[in-house]
């Protein structure tokens, strides 16, 4: 698969895209009237511009996490803030890419990017543009015209970070997008995420089960252990700082010394695995 | 004619070229298809020669024949055959029906599919319509027609009442159903793009409930083509139904049955159209499935 020579996309710098949260906790009302707690106290800083994984095992709370600084779902406690702003709902300027792409089945590729911009006011002639030209970012200009069913996994959810970086997100929120993709598409798109990300600079939170994925793009890697079903309600572990050089062999002594490390941490107090 | 409830096969964007085995298959389909009509008309026939008495007490002496009912048809639609009062008529009937039909479902629909999405997507919506659409849906159209003739008196209107406040319900039903089932994932993928409430709406919600409104539209023109008779055996002229009640009025079977033909025919046919409409209107795209 050949990837597409890099196209300049815009920066995102000069908008903050810094997260806070503090304190934060989430419970949910179960059907049966009982309240799930899914975290309790997490607190976390990011820098603007800086990309951070989140790991851990299955219901630890990562997506809740994520769908919180989305502005999908609402805080029982603490605060949290996005470039300074408590985050009151969704937002064109927090862009997110679902594990299962959640592309508008009738529109065509090229439509699915422009989708975003032209919600945001943008003409049409400005928002075809800009779908050409993220279609191009991430290699798929060729297949502007198909619709999301004729497409691959990997093209679907090329498609889906396009239509996101095509409204220029501050902060990108990535909950697994790569993980229902084999090896090799996955590796790709692994490495384009990164190119990309060095080129807008836009805050990233990418939420992953693959700890090496999180230590080859991430330059933090926040750990989180417990659960619902863990009789402990799921919170932050360790926050493993990566560093590595920019261009990192998942192969290399040190690489393998932070996997080692904050597998141990995952793994701790979870029987099943 | 396909059932409703298969709006999707029914609107398939392209076809594949015919090959020559398939073409044959589908010769011998409608080979098969054609069988019980034809049989039914010979025994029809053949009932009303050998004045047969059927179950539920069906005399079959008391039906007009089979090609008797084929020339009224023919004089009905075109004339030159009896030249009486209903010589070629029949275009001025259709025409008058299709009317109403027509008019009272396009009022129907022009309600109840922005009402029957917005109870699905707001709970106050819904709260503040559900019991009364769900206490007036199972009151047939048949026990309105004493009130309606009292309040809005007999003619036109009444039919188009009758015909939309029947075509109502299933749209309601429909676009209610549908516009819950839209993926929790598509909403939150147009939210955070920037898509105002109204933009979820519009752009999202109403395109992915489209298969389940086209198919609450097409039984509620399917009941407005039955009301019509209804609300035209009261006090209209024109019309396939008035046609009917005309016909029984001065023993004319052959013309009822005429009449229940082209009504028939003109619901087949209204049918088809819609879905003709919706596949001009959603120029071929793929649809949730
Ligand atoms: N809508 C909900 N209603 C009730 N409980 C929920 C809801 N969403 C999440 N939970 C609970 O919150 C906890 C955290 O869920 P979350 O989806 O954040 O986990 P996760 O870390 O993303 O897991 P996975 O790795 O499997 O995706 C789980 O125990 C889950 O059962
Ligand atoms: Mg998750």
């Amino acid at each position: 698969m050949t990837l597409s020579s890099p196209t300049s996309v815009s920066s995102s710098t000069g908008r903050m895209a810094d997260i806070s949260v503090a304190g934060l906790a989430k419970h949910y009302d179960a059907t049966d009237g009982s309240t799930v707690i899914a975290m309790t106290d997490v607190s976390l800083t990011v820098a603007s511009g800086e990309f951070v994984a989140v790991v851990g095992a299955s219901g630890c709370g990562k997506s809740t996490l994520l769908r919180i600084l989305a502005g999908f779902e609402r805080a029982s406690a603490g605060t949290v803030l996005v470039g300074g702003v408590a985050v009151a709902g969704p937002s064109s300027d927090r862009g997110v890419v679902f594990q299962d792409y959640g592309l508008f089945p009738w529109l065509t590729t090229r439509e699915n990017v422009a989708f975003g911009p032209r919600q945001r006011g943008v003409d049409r002639k400005a928002a075809a543009a800009l779908s050409e030209r993220f279609l191009h970012t991430v290699g798929l200009a060729m297949v502007a015209d198909k619709y999301p069913g004729e497409l691959s996994g990997g093209m679907q959810q090329r498609v889906a970070i396009a239509r996101v970086l095509a409204n220029n997100p501050a902060l990108l929120l990535m909950d697994e997008p790569f993980g229902a993709l084999d090896a090799l598409t996955r590796s790709d798109l692994q490495i384009e995420l990164r190119r990309i990300h060095r080129q807008t600079q836009t805050t990233v939170l990418f939420v992953t089960h693959s700890i090496e994925e999180a230590i080859f793009l991430a330059d933090r890697v926040v750990v989180m252990t417990g659960g619902a079903a863990h009789g402990v309600p799921g919170h932050i572990r360790a926050i493993v700082p990566v560093h590595l050089p920019a261009e990192r062999d998942v192969n290399s002594h040190e690489f393998n010394e932070i996997k080692r490390e904050i597998s141990a941490m995952v793994h701790e107090g979870v029987d099943y695995v | 004619m396909s059932a409703p409830g298969s709006v999707l096969s029914a609107v398939r964007p392209r076809r594949a070229p015919v090959r020559p085995e398939a073409r044959r298959a589908a010769a011998r389909t409608a080979l098969l298809g054609t069988l019980l009509p034809v049989l039914a008309v010979l025994i029809w026939h053949w009932g009303i020669v050998f004045e047969w008495q059927l179950p539920f007490g069906i005399r079959m002496a008391f039906l007009p024949y089979p090609g008797d009912v084929a020339l009224t048809l023919w004089d009905f639609a075109f004339g030159g055959i009896k030249n009486d009062a209903f010589s070629g008529e029949l275009w001025i009937h259709l025409a008058a029906s299709a009317g109403r039909v027509f008019s009272g479902f396009l009022i129907a629909a022009a309600i109840a599919v922005p009402l029957g999405i917005l109870m699905g997507r707001y709970r106050a919506v819904n709260a503040l319509f559900d019991p009364a659409i769900n206490l007036l849906r199972p009151i047939p159209a048949t026990a309105w027609v004493p009130l309606v003739l009292l309040i809005i008196g007999i003619g036109d209107q009444a039919t188009l009442f009758l015909i939309a406040l029947s075509a109502f319900f299933p749209i309601v039903l429909g676009a209610i159903s549908g516009s819950r089932q839209v993926p929790q994932r598509l909403i939150e993928g147009a939210q955070m793009l920037g898509t105002s409430r109204a933009g979820v709406i519009t752009k999202v919600v109403l395109p992915a409930s489209a298969p389940a409104i086209v198919n609450g539209l097409r039984i509620s023109l399917g009941l407005a083509w039955v009301v019509l008779v209804l609300g035209e055996t009261v006090g209209v002229r024109v019309g396939l139904g008035a046609t009917i009640s005309l016909a029984r009025d001065i023993v004319r079977t052959d013309l009822i049955v005429v009449g229940m033909i082209c009504i028939g025919a003109a619901g087949f046919l209204s049918d088809r159209l819609l879905i003709w409409a919706f596949r001009l209107l959603s120029r071929g795209r793929p649809l949730i499935k």
